[in-house]
């Protein structure tokens, strides 16, 4: 199993993978809202850990299909069905190999970019933290979303489509709890929330989502 | 003699005909009468003026978005573990129309926001929690469409369902905390039941009673469609091979 996460971050940082593309796609989105919404430190402080959470759930979401997709096509899924170790573990090292290689830098890279929408200094911690509970949960739903799909031959846009409704929980929490943090009032219970779809979704959408790879692969 | 017999297709489908045509006769005698009666014979209630009547298309049509879901809920689970294939057809067949209750109940509820809370639209739990269930009828439906296989699309829909409803539950009380946070004590969500006297409640129900069987008799005339659909494609399959 260390075997497959190793190999999985080595495929996703080296070849012209979603490991800088993410980060880019974060750094754009970023940079474009102050000329959408206008630069008054003001109103970007205001909204910027809604701003850097949506940027960091979309950014996730461009490298989800290749959690199960390039293996699906070359075959390596249907030997790791085979394999000793059983689906629901592959699932979740490909999921954690992911969040390495996708959340954690979203996540170390977003109190840097909160400099950008003027976030004073707690906020960047809050941020942070947010976004460290909260990530592994974004990539376990999206490994999910990815199994559903992984049959299809265009499903970058359906898993989207699929994935998005699923986010919005840890959304809510998430931005809620930075949102608060920011503002220094008492954020416990959103933070506890998004620890707790973390955990649960680590927890339960492993079986989900071998269950479907099942399916895909009969 | 028990319920499992009907998941025969052959036998649903003789036993559907049958039911059918009863189903929409009923249909219409519950819901024309309602909704006349909810229209034209009630008097128009204090606070509201006329704009109560759209409680007679509103109330029903987005309980009937809900329920239709958990519905589909026990249809997937039905072909999850016995692999009836009526049972998965009847998830497919409802899903439009809960998508269709769902729009109905959205657009409804604007038309009626409009001049009682002065805007089509809040983010309000309620709303809030309506839009997501139709983004998740979107999601189920184009899963449906995606893929070509039947027996693969009717597993993965299961699938999606089942967890699905675990989200939009989770959806749902994510959505009262979130508001509650940002405004606090949302006054706009009426809880409706309460202040409705006899004089409305009694065509309400009516309508509730001619919207379900609306829905019975469209979901039975769509899963028997799929049914005939997918036997017709039995029949070409056959007759592609017996040539070749």
């Amino acid at each position: 199993m260390i075997a497959l996460m190793i190999r999985d971050i080595r495929l996703s940082v080296r070849a012209g993978g979603g490991f800088g593309l993410g980060l880019a796609f974060f750094l754009i989105v970023t940079v474009l809202v102050p000329f959408g919404v206008g630069p008054e430190s003001a109103i970007l402080a205001r909204i910027a850990p809604g701003i850097l959470w949506v940027g960091a759930l979309l950014a996730c979401l461009l490298s989800l299909d290749r959690i199960f997709q390039l293996d699906f096509e070359d075959g390596t899924l249907d030997l790791l069905a085979t394999a000793p170790v059983p689906m629901e573990g592959a699932v979740v090292v490909k999921a954690f190999a992911h969040w390495l290689s996708t959340g954690l830098p979203l996540t170390l890279a977003a109190p840097v970019f909160a400099t950008l929408l003027s976030l004073e200094s707690p906020g960047h911690y809050w941020v942070f933290l947010t976004l460290l509970i909260g990530t592994p949960a974004l990539s376990m739903i999206g490994a999910f979303g990815a199994a559903l799909t992984v049959g299809l031959k265009r499903g970058g846009l359906l898993l989207s489509l699929l994935v998005l409704p699923l986010y919005i929980p840890t959304l809510i929490f998430g931005a809620e709890a930075a949102t608060r943090g920011v503002a220094g009032l008492a954020n416990t219970t959103p933070l506890l929330m998004l620890a707790g779809i973390t955990a649960g979704s680590v927890a339960l959408l492993p079986f989900a989502a071998s269950a479907a790879i099942r399916i895909n692969l009969r | 003699m028990s319920l499992w017999e009907y998941a025969n297709p052959v036998k649903f489908m003789a036993l559907s005909g049958k039911v059918l045509p009863w189903i929409i006769g009923l249909t219409a005698l519950t819901l024309i009468p309602g909704l006349i009666w909810g229209f034209f014979l009630t008097p128009e209630a204090e606070n509201f003026g006329t704009s109560v009547k759209i409680i007679y298309i509103h109330v029903p049509s987005a309980m009937m978005a809900i329920n239709i879901w958990v519905m589909m809920l026990v249809t997937s689970l039905i072909w999850l573990v016995r692999r009836h294939h009526v049972s998965a057809l009847a998830a497919k067949g409802a899903a439009m129309v809960g998508l269709v209750m769902t729009v109905i109940a959205l657009f409804t509820g604007a038309i009626w926001g409009e001049p009682m809370w002065g805007t089509y639209w809040a983010w309000d739990p309620r709303l809030t929690s309506f839009l997501i269930l139709f983004l998740f009828y979107l999601g189920y439906m184009a899963l449906w469409q995606a893929i070509e296989n039947p027996d693969t699309a009717a597993d993965l829909t299961a699938v999606l369902c089942i967890v699905g409803s675990v989200f939009a539950l989770l959806s749902r009380y994510a959505v009262n905390f979130w508001n509650q946070g940002l405004h606090q004590g949302a006054s706009l969500s009426m809880d409706k039941e309460e202040n409705v006297s006899d004089v409305f409640y009694q065509p309400l129900l009516l309508c509730i009673a001619g919207f379900i069987l609306l829905f019975v008799a469209v979901m039975l005339i769509r899963t028997r469609t799929e049914v005939r659909t997918r036997r017709l494609h039995a029949l070409e399959t056959r007759e592609r091979m017996s040539d070749g």
